[in-house]
């Protein structure tokens, strides 16, 4: 985290509970796109636990990055559901528009894509978070247009 | 005089009695006393949420005022009252409440009788409904065993997956002699296209409330938590708000009903690990580890969270409790069939018509959901299957169209209930290819503790791309066969133990779709990329070069008015080239 | 929560909320009240339609007023909708005309043609 006082108030917020471990990471990953090797040796610190325990948890939960974000993140729902419903297409076309692989961030740093599981919008499939926001019925124009519009309004 | 009109006003507010004199003057200027009520009400509820300041609600219309100055009194009579025009800048706007559409004639709600119905910010919506009176009763005038027997005589099965009958699971924690215990509530909904319990606690979070209160004082609880996943953060937050309402009218908390019994909640999010929707996973979770699941025994009733008592149930089962409490075991019971009984929600996804959450009684078959319920399938195709119970389930074929959705009944196909999924295929479906995809991502979401389900999901998800690349062996059916066997036998959890199912279900009902792709190297269902060519009719093309135009990789050969020809060694299997033509004279082979 | 009659209590005002919203009524009365249907005299059809319901003790059909209809020839304006049944439109509804609607409208379920404006 770029502010060592933040990281402090989460882990106050907490009181430093090393049950809480898994929520502090979780906050910090929000909070700041991602968990630093850095962040994690004071979190270990803090609550009184081996640096690898701190890195074993925060490499198991998806939701807790380990790596730098875009500034924009796309989660694409690769669930069944979606999948039934033309997602295949959908997928080709946002690595087609991006340019870059899922899981990849874009050399901008504009955009990362990644898959997400199903969020529970199953009837508008196929379905994608950007950033906060979810969009449902899409087709490959409207990933065009949401891209270019989300990406130009930066 | 009838009065049109009503408008109350909340007199806890500091200021509520001079915005309260105001409506009576200005009321009384534009000649309406006789024709609008201005009341004085403590606690206003009613649509909406509650702010610090003067609110008041103007009924029927309700609309709901907000930090109203005696200065803003004469604007809303003379536009609103009189005129009928609400100012919509002074008002509040009520959180949306999406109904469900009008339940299908062969739907019971009792899960989701609430949703759309109710406010789920207003906990006095929510006691209109008989809400919180189960509770009540259980408090005030039951002892632990009759609620269990009440629940005994119901038949209620754990809602999550297992099925496991539900008073059992209470008796062990309540019969466990260590404190503290703890309740829990799997809100872990990780089931691609499973959106139930998103729904009830979005839509009526006090009702799953009320029932782990009641669990709660059965087995002898003072804490619970409710573990939502992240994914959901609607959810999490009207459980906020209906946990701080529950407090505030003291339905949870200390002393409640003044009983003496005292039982709070707290919610914990997930972090995006499907597994930890398994229940020792889950507490894994809550103590701040690896979601990895342990062994049992110890069952959680024994030794669960921290090493304590500790009771699981889904969103579902609990959200049926208070109503199986206040309508009779009886009633429950006289739903569904002989083992399985009361109703369980379904979310209908896939190739028919109508999408979304019902709710039916148990023993409805897979005819009546797909075709009375759901409308059929889209655009009239043919159906081919329904995989139930999410990624750990099977594939059911059309020859058990008429198979009652029970417990059993799914079990004896090779699928399980789960949590209620329902995804239907059609004619347009390669079996394969789903199969593969679910492979996926149960490969993806595996803990890793168990080598079986380690390695093995990805020994099988690498034959079944090949599968669908075209490089399927002889023998590879078989070794499938074994494989998913031995990672059933050898994994401590449900998500390996259920990993292959769909891979052995769709090899038991579907071997000729798998056979085609290894020895013809033919995708029947035309959806395996490279398994399928796009080729142009050379009776029917009329040589106007859309295609060509259209290609994204330029493989479209033709001059104007001369036959098209597609290579398939540069054709990606986009599909424009069929889309566009005019005399649809390209087709998938 | 102290006791089951609090409770009690809390879901009858719960209830009561409800009646005030006008859920479960058998019909609704729309009095278009912008400035022309005022001119036209809508205050005066809205009295007697209060009036002419409080003398037939009817409690269950909910009286609302609007704004301006937008047909200044055929105020006042009066909607009437029976259960789930049509919103019908009626023009130039005075005192008289509205007895009458309410009698053969809202109680007798007969739409009066001759008034309604489409």
């Amino acid at each position: 985290m770029p502010e060592g006082s933040a990281l402090n108030e989460i882990i106050q917020k907490y009181e430093g509970d090393r049950e809480a471990l898994v929520e502090i990471l979780r906050d910090v990953s929000q909070a700041a796109g991602y968990v630093t090797p850095e962040d994690m040796a004071t979190i270990a610190q803090r609550l009184g636990l081996p640096q690898s325990q701190v890195h074993s948890v925060a490499s198991f939960y998806s939701l807790i990055s380990l790596k730098p974000m875009g500034k924009h993140v796309i989660r694409f729902c690769q669930d069944a559901p979606c999948h039934v419903a033309g997602g295949r297409e959908i997928w080709e076309t946002l690595e087609q528009t991006l340019g870059i692989p899922f899981g990849a961030t874009t050399d901008d740093g504009q955009w990362t894509l990644l898959t997400t599981s199903c969020i529970g919008a199953c009837s508008v499939g196929p379905v994608m978070m950007v950033d906060d926001e979810v969009y449902g019925n899409l087709t490959p124009d409207r990933v065009r247009e949401i891209v270019a519009q989300v990406g130009g309004g930066a | 005089m009838a009065y049109r009109a009503n408008i109350l006003i909340n007199s806890d507010a500091p200021g509520a009695e001079a915005v309260y004199g105001a409506f009576l003057d200005e009321l009384q200027e534009l000649a309406l006393r006789d024709e609008v009520q201005v009341l004085m009400t403590s606690g206003l509820g009613g649509q909406g949420v509650a702010t610090q300041g003067v609110d008041a609600i103007v009924y029927p219309d309700s609309v709901r005022y907000v930090n109203l100055t005696p200065d803003d009194v004469a604007r809303i009579t003379e536009e609103h009252l009189l005129k009928g025009r609400p100012i919509l800048a002074l008002t509040q706007a009520a959180p949306e409440v999406a109904p469900l559409p009008p339940p299908a004639p062969k739907e019971v709600r009792v899960v989701l009788r609430n949703i759309g119905k109710i406010n789920p910010f207003d906990i006095e919506d929510y006691i209109a409904e008989d809400g919180y009176a189960a509770l009540a009763k259980v408090l005030t005038t039951m002892t632990p065993e009759q609620v269990l027997d009440v629940l005994k005589q119901s038949g209620l099965r754990g809602r999550g997956g297992a099925g496991f009958p539900t008073h059992l699971k209470w008796t062990f924690a309540r019969n466990s002699p260590n404190k503290p215990k703890y309740l829990i509530c799997n809100g872990d909904e990780g089931d691609p296209g499973a959106f139930m319990n998103r729904s009830v606690l979005e839509g009526d979070p006090h009702a799953v409330i009320e029932g782990m209160a009641i669990a709660a004082y059965v087995i002898g609880a003072e804490q619970g938590y409710f573990y939502v996943r992240a994914e959901y953060p609607i959810a999490i937050r009207t459980l906020r708000a209906a946990l701080e309402q529950a407090r505030e009218y003291g339905f949870i908390g200390k002393d409640i009903f003044g009983t003496g019994f005292d039982f709070d909640l707290e919610i914990r999010m997930g972090a995006g690990a499907f597994v930890c929707g398994e229940e020792t996973a889950l507490m894994r979770s809550i103590e701040g580890q690896r979601g990895m699941p342990t062994t049992r025994p110890p069952f959680p009733a024994a030794s669960g969270l921290w090493g304590q008592p500790t009771n699981i149930n889904n969103v579902e089962t609990y959200a049926n409790v208070p109503q199986i409490l206040l309508k009779g075991g009886e009633w429950f019971a006289s739903m569904g069939t002989e083992k399985s009984k009361g109703t369980k929600t379904f979310a209908i996804a896939g190739k028919v018509k109508h999408t979304g959450l019902i709710e039916v009684p148990l023993g409805v078959t897979i005819r009546e959901i797909v075709y009375d319920i759901g409308g059929g399938i889209l655009n009239d195709k043919k159906f081919k299957a329904v995989q139930t119970g999410g990624p750990m389930g099977g594939c059911i074929p059309e020859q058990y169209l008429d198979l009652p959705v029970d417990y059993q009944s799914l079990a004896s196909v090779g699928s399980i209930m789960g949590s209620g999924g329902f995804v239907i295929m059609d004619e347009d479906t390669c079996m394969v290819d789903i199969a593969r995809f679910f492979m996926d991502f149960v490969q993806d979401e595996s803990c890793g503790k168990c080598t079986p389900c380690r390695v093995g999901t990805r020994r099988m998800l690498e034959i079944l791309n090949d599968i669908c690349a075209g490089r399927g062996q002889p023998g590879d059916i078989e070794l499938l066969e074994e494989m998913g066997k031995s990672i059933m036998h050898g994994s401590l959890c449900g998500l390996g133990a259920g990993a292959p199912n769909p891979v052995l279900s769709t090899i038991k009902y579907f071997r000729h779709e798998y056979e085609a792709h290894i020895y013809e190297k033919k995708c029947p269902a035309k959806v395996c990329r490279a398994l399928i060519e796009y080729k142009v009719d050379p009776e029917l093309c009329i040589g106007c070069t859309r295609c060509a135009r259209n290609c994204p990789v330029d493989a479209i050969a033709g001059a104007p008015k001369e036959k098209h020809v597609i290579d398939p060694t540069i054709c990606i299997r986009c599909g424009i080239c069929k889309q566009v033509c005019p005399v649809a004279a390209i087709d998938v082979y | 929560m102290k006791s089951l009659e609090e409770l009690q209590k809390i879901k009858e005002r719960a209830l009561q909320r409800r009646k005030l919203a006008g859920e479960g009524a058998r019909a609704r009365i729309v009095v278009a009240m912008g400035t022309t249907g005022i001119a036209a005299g809508a205050r005066d059809t809205m009295a007697v339609i209060l009036k002419e319901l409080e003398k037939r003790g009817i409690s269950d059909v909910v009286v609302t007023q609007t704004g301006s209809a937008g047909m200044s020839t055929y105020e006042p304006v009066v909607q009437v909708q029976v259960g789930n049944s049509e919103l019908i439109t009626y023009g130039n509804v005075d005192a008289n005309r509205a007895v009458t609607l309410i009698e053969k409208h809202v109680l007798g379920g007969e739409v009066v043609a001759e008034w309604q404006v489409k």
